[in-house]
C-alpha cells in the first residue's frame, strides 16, 4: 500500500493543527474575543428584557457561533496557503480526503473549544443555565455541519483573489438549514419544549449533516488538486 | 532506465501555452541545473514534476511511475524545496519534521529525524520555533523535510533565493551531501555561478521548451553564461 | 463568427411565437378569477420564471458534474450560462410574487417557504458569479464554479424543508390580515391550458438564450485567442 494509512494521516494533520494552535492561540483568541464582543453588541443592540432574552438567546448564541466560525475557518486555510503548505500537504503520499477529515476534525475542535467558553460567559451574564444536554448536542451536530461545508468552501475560497470576504458569502446561503435547524432545536432546549416538537429540527440537523460531510469529502479533490 | 521521463509536454492555463511539446530525461544520480529567463516555465515545470499540477498533453514518469495515475508512488519517492518554506512557523524543528514524517509514514521516525538534522546542520536548534530561524535556516531546515523519507529525486526550485553568502555556501554543502547519495536532483536557478558548481548538466528551458542540454565537461571555454546567453538569443525566433 | 445555426434560428422564432402566445392567452383566453381578480393573472408567469430558476440551477449542476468529470470547457459555458440565466428569471419569479402577493396578503414579503428559498437560491447565484469573478485562471474557475453549483444545489431542498417545517410549527404569516386567504385556488380548464402553455414557452425560452449564451462564450474565448497571438 504506497498511501500512508488513512487514520494515521488524518490524525497528524488534526495533531500538527491543535500543536500549532496550542503554541500560538492566535486563532483561538481571535474567536473568542470576537464571540465576546458580538454578545456584548447584541445585549445593547436588542436591549433585552428578562423575558425577551429566553426567545431570542438561542438566535443571539448561533449568530455568534456562526460569524466566530468564518474567522477560524480563514485563520486556518490561510496558514496553509501562505507558507506554502498547502502543498506541503498536497506532496504527501495520502489520501486528499484524509486531508479534508483532519482539517475539518480540528476546526470542528476550534469551534467546539470557542463554545466551551461563550456558554459559560452566556450563563454567568445573564445568570441562565446553558449547560443542558440537549444544547450541548445541538452545537455538536451544528458545529459538525458548519465545518464540514465550511472546510470545503473556505479550501475554495483562500485560492481566489477576493478571500476572506468571499467566505462568508459563499457559506452563508448554504448552512441556512443547519442554522435553522440549530436555532429552533436549541431554543426548543432552553424553552423546556416537548420532545416531539424538537424531534424534526433535530432528524434535519442529521441529514444535513450526513448529506454535507459525504458531498464536501466526495469534491474536496477537485478543489486542492490542479 | 531514466529516473526522470518527460515526453512531449504540454501546458496551457486557458488559452495561453506555457510549455510546449518538452522532451526532458535524467538519469539516475544526475544533478541538472534548468536554467532559463523568467516566465520561461521553469517553475510550472517543476510543479507538473511535483506532482502538484496535471499536464495538458504529454507523458511523464518518475523511477517508472507515470503521472497522474501513480501519484502516491511518485511522491513517495520524491523530494520536493521551492521558495516558499512549507514549514510551520508555530511549531520547531521537530514539531515540524515530526509531522511531515507522519504524513510518509516513516518507520523509526525520531532516529531518522536526530540522523537529518545532523546532517543539515540544525541539530542544536532542535527545539526552537521555525518562527525563529533565519531564512538560510529555513531553506536548510526545508531541504531536511524533503529529504526525510529517503527520496530517489529531489526537486528544487530557486532555492538560493533570498538567502546571503553564508547562507547560500551552507546550503550548497548540504545540498552536495545529498546528491552525493546517488539521489537524482533537478534545480531551477538564476544564479549561474552556483549552479556551474553544483551540478553537472545544465539545460536551457526557455519560450516553452529546452533549448540546449550540455554537461559540465562539455562547456564552452567561455563558460555557463556565455552557454547560456547563446541559447537565449537562438530561442528567439 | 459562425452563422446562427438552423436549430437555433428556429428554437428563437419558436421561443418569440410562443411568448406573444402565452401573453395573449393569459390575458385573453384565461378567465379572471372569482377571488382575486385580475391580479392572479401574475400567477402564469411567475411560476414559470421559477420553473426556469430551478430549471437553470439544475443544468449548472449537470453541467458541473461533467465538467468535473470530463475537463471539456464547453460544460463550464453551459453552468455559467444557467446560472446567469437563472439568476434573472429568479429575480422576476421573486418580484412578480410579491406583487402577486400585496392584494392578496397586503403584504410585499412573506416568510413563507417557496418565496424565502427562492431567495435564497438568488443569494446562492449571486455567491456563484461572485466566486468566479475572483478567480483570474481559467480552468481553476471552471472547477471551482462546478463544485459550488453541487454545494448549492443540495443545500436547497434542505433549504426548502427548513423552512417548512418552520413555519407548520410556527405558523405566522407576517403582516397577513386574513389567514384564511393562502393564495391557493382551483383550475379550470382553461387557466390550466394557459398555465402548461406558459411553463413550455419559458422552457423554450430558456433553451434559447443559453444557447445563445454559450455561443457569446465561445466567440469571447475566438476574441481572447485572436488577442494572445497579436502580443506573441
Amino acid at each position: 500500500m504506497t498511501l500512508t494509512p488513512f487514520l494515521k494521516a488524518m490524525s497528524a494533520v488534526i495533531w500538527k493543527d491543535l500543536a500549532a494552535e496550542l503554541r500560538s492561540r492566535e486563532l483561538l483568541s481571535a474567536m473568542l474575543v470576537f464571540a465576546l464582543l458580538v454578545i456584548f453588541t447584541f445585549n445593547f443592540a436588542l436591549e433585552l428584557n428578562a423575558q425577551e432574552r429566553s426567545n431570542v438567546t438561542a438566535g443571539v448564541l448561533w449568530v455568534t457561533f456562526t460569524f466566530a466560525g468564518t474567522l477560524g475557518l480563514n485563520r486556518s486555510l490561510a496558514v496553509e496557503k501562505d507558507r506554502g503548505c498547502l502543498d506541503g500537504l498536497l506532496l504527501a503520499p495520502v489520501d486528499r480526503t484524509a486531508i479534508y477529515f483532519g482539517k475539518t476534525a480540528a476546526n470542528l475542535i476550534f469551534m467546539l473549544v470557542v463554545a466551551a467558553i461563550v456558554l459559560p460567559v452566556y450563563s454567568i451574564l445573564y445568570n441562565t443555565n446553558l449547560f443542558l444536554p440537549g444544547l450541548l448536542l445541538v452545537i455538536l451536530l451544528g458545529s459538525e455541519g458548519y465545518m464540514a461545508v465550511g472546510t470545503l468552501l473556505s479550501a475554495m475560497s483562500v485560492q481566489t483573489r477576493t478571500r476572506d470576504i468571499l467566505l462568508p458569502i459563499l457559506l452563508f446561503p448554504v448552512i441556512l438549514p443547519a442554522l435553522i435547524a440549530a436555532v429552533k432545536a436549541s431554543s426548543g432546549f432552553l424553552n423546556a419544549i416537548p420532545m416531539e416538537e424538537i424531534q424534526p429540527w433535530l432528524n434535519l440537523l442529521l441529514v444535513y449533516d450526513v448529506v454535507f460531510t459525504a458531498a464536501a469529502f466526495m469534491v474536496f479533490e477537485f478543489v486542492v488538486e490542479e | 532506465m531514466p529516473m526522470i521521463e518527460v515526453h512531449q509536454l504540454v501546458k496551457r492555463f486557458g488559452l495561453k501555452v506555457v510549455l510546449r511539446g518538452l522532451e526532458f530525461s535524467v538519469e539516475p544520480g544526475e544533478f541538472v541545473a534548468l536554467l532559463g529567463p523568467n516566465g520561461a516555465g521553469k517553475t510550472t515545470f517543476l510543479r507538473i514534476l511535483a506532482s502538484l499540477s496535471r499536464p495538458t498533453l504529454g507523458h511523464v514518469s518518475i523511477a517508472g511511475y507515470a503521472l497522474p495515475h501513480h501519484a502516491a508512488d511518485v511522491r513517495r519517492r520524491l523530494g520536493v524545496v521551492s521558495h516558499l518554506p512549507l514549514l510551520y512557523g508555530d511549531l520547531t524543528a521537530d514539531e515540524n519534521l515530526r509531522f511531515y514524517g507522519r504524513m510518509y509514514g516513516i518507520e523509526g521516525l525520531s532516529r531518522r529525524i536526530t540522523e537529518v538534522l545532523e546532517m543539515i546542520g540544525l541539530a542544536a536548534r532542535r527545539r526552537d520555533l521555525v518562527r525563529t530561524f533565519s531564512r538560510g535556516m529555513q531553506q536548510r531546515l526545508a531541504i531536511g523535510r524533503a529529504i526525510l523519507h529517503d527520496p530517489d529525486v529531489l526537486l528544487l526550485d530557486e532555492p538560493h533565493t533570498g538567502l546571503d553568502q553564508d547562507a547560500c555556501n551552507m546550503l550548497d554543502e548540504v545540498l552536495r551531501a545529498v546528491g552525493a547519495r546517488g539521489r537524482t536532483v533537478v534545480m531551477t536557478s538564476h544564479d549561474l555561478a552556483r549552479a556551474a558548481d553544483l551540478a553537472q548538466r545544465f539545460d536551457v528551458l526557455a519560450r516553452g521548451t529546452i533549448r540546449a542540454s550540455t554537461r559540465a565537461e562539455n562547456l564552452p571555454a567561455d563558460g555557463l553564461l556565455a552557454f547560456y546567453r547563446r541559447s537565449l538569443e537562438e530561442a528567439v525566433p | 463568427m459562425k452563422a446562427i445555426p438552423r436549430a437555433l434560428l428556429v428554437v428563437d422564432a419558436a421561443a418569440f411565437l410562443m411568448l406573444v402566445a402565452a401573453s395573449v392567452m393569459v390575458f385573453a383566453y384565461a378567465p379572471i378569477e372569482r377571488v382575486m381578480g385580475p391580479v392572479q393573472k401574475v400567477f402564469y408567469f411567475h411560476v414559470a420564471a421559477g420553473w426556469v430558476g430551478m430549471l437553470a440551477f439544475f443544468a449548472a449542476v449537470v453541467a458541473g458534474v461533467a465538467y468535473l468529470i470530463s475537463k471539456k470547457p464547453i460544460w463550464d459555458l453551459v453552468g455559467v450560462g444557467s446560472i446567469e440565466i437563472g439568476i434573472v428569471f429568479m429575480l422576476i419569479n421573486i418580484i412578480t410574487g410579491s406583487i402577486w402577493a400585496r392584494p392578496i396578503w397586503n403584504t410585499w414579503w412573506t416568510w413563507d417557504p417557496r418565496l424565502t428559498t427562492a431567495t435564497i437560491m438568488e443569494l446562492v447565484y449571486a455567491a456563484y458569479l461572485m466566486l468566479r469573478s475572483g478567480i483570474d485562471e481559467p480552468e481553476r474557475r471552471a472547477r471551482f464554479g462546478a463544485v459550488y453549483a453541487i454545494i448549492g444545489f443540495i443545500s436547497v431542498p434542505l433549504t426548502f424543508l427548513s423552512i417548512r417545517i418552520f413555519r407548520t410549527i410556527h405558523p405566522v404569516v407576517v403582516g397577513g390580515n386574513d389567514p384564511s386567504v393562502d393564495g391557493s385556488f382551483s383550475m379550470t380548464p382553461a387557466m390550466a391550458q394557459t398555465f402548461a402553455f406558459s411553463l413550455v414557452t419559458f422552457s423554450v425560452l430558456f433553451v434559447s438564450l443559453l444557447w445563445h449564451r454559450i455561443r457569446l462564450g465561445q466567440l469571447a474565448e475566438k476574441v481572447e485567442r485572436l488577442k494572445l497571438k497579436l502580443v506573441q
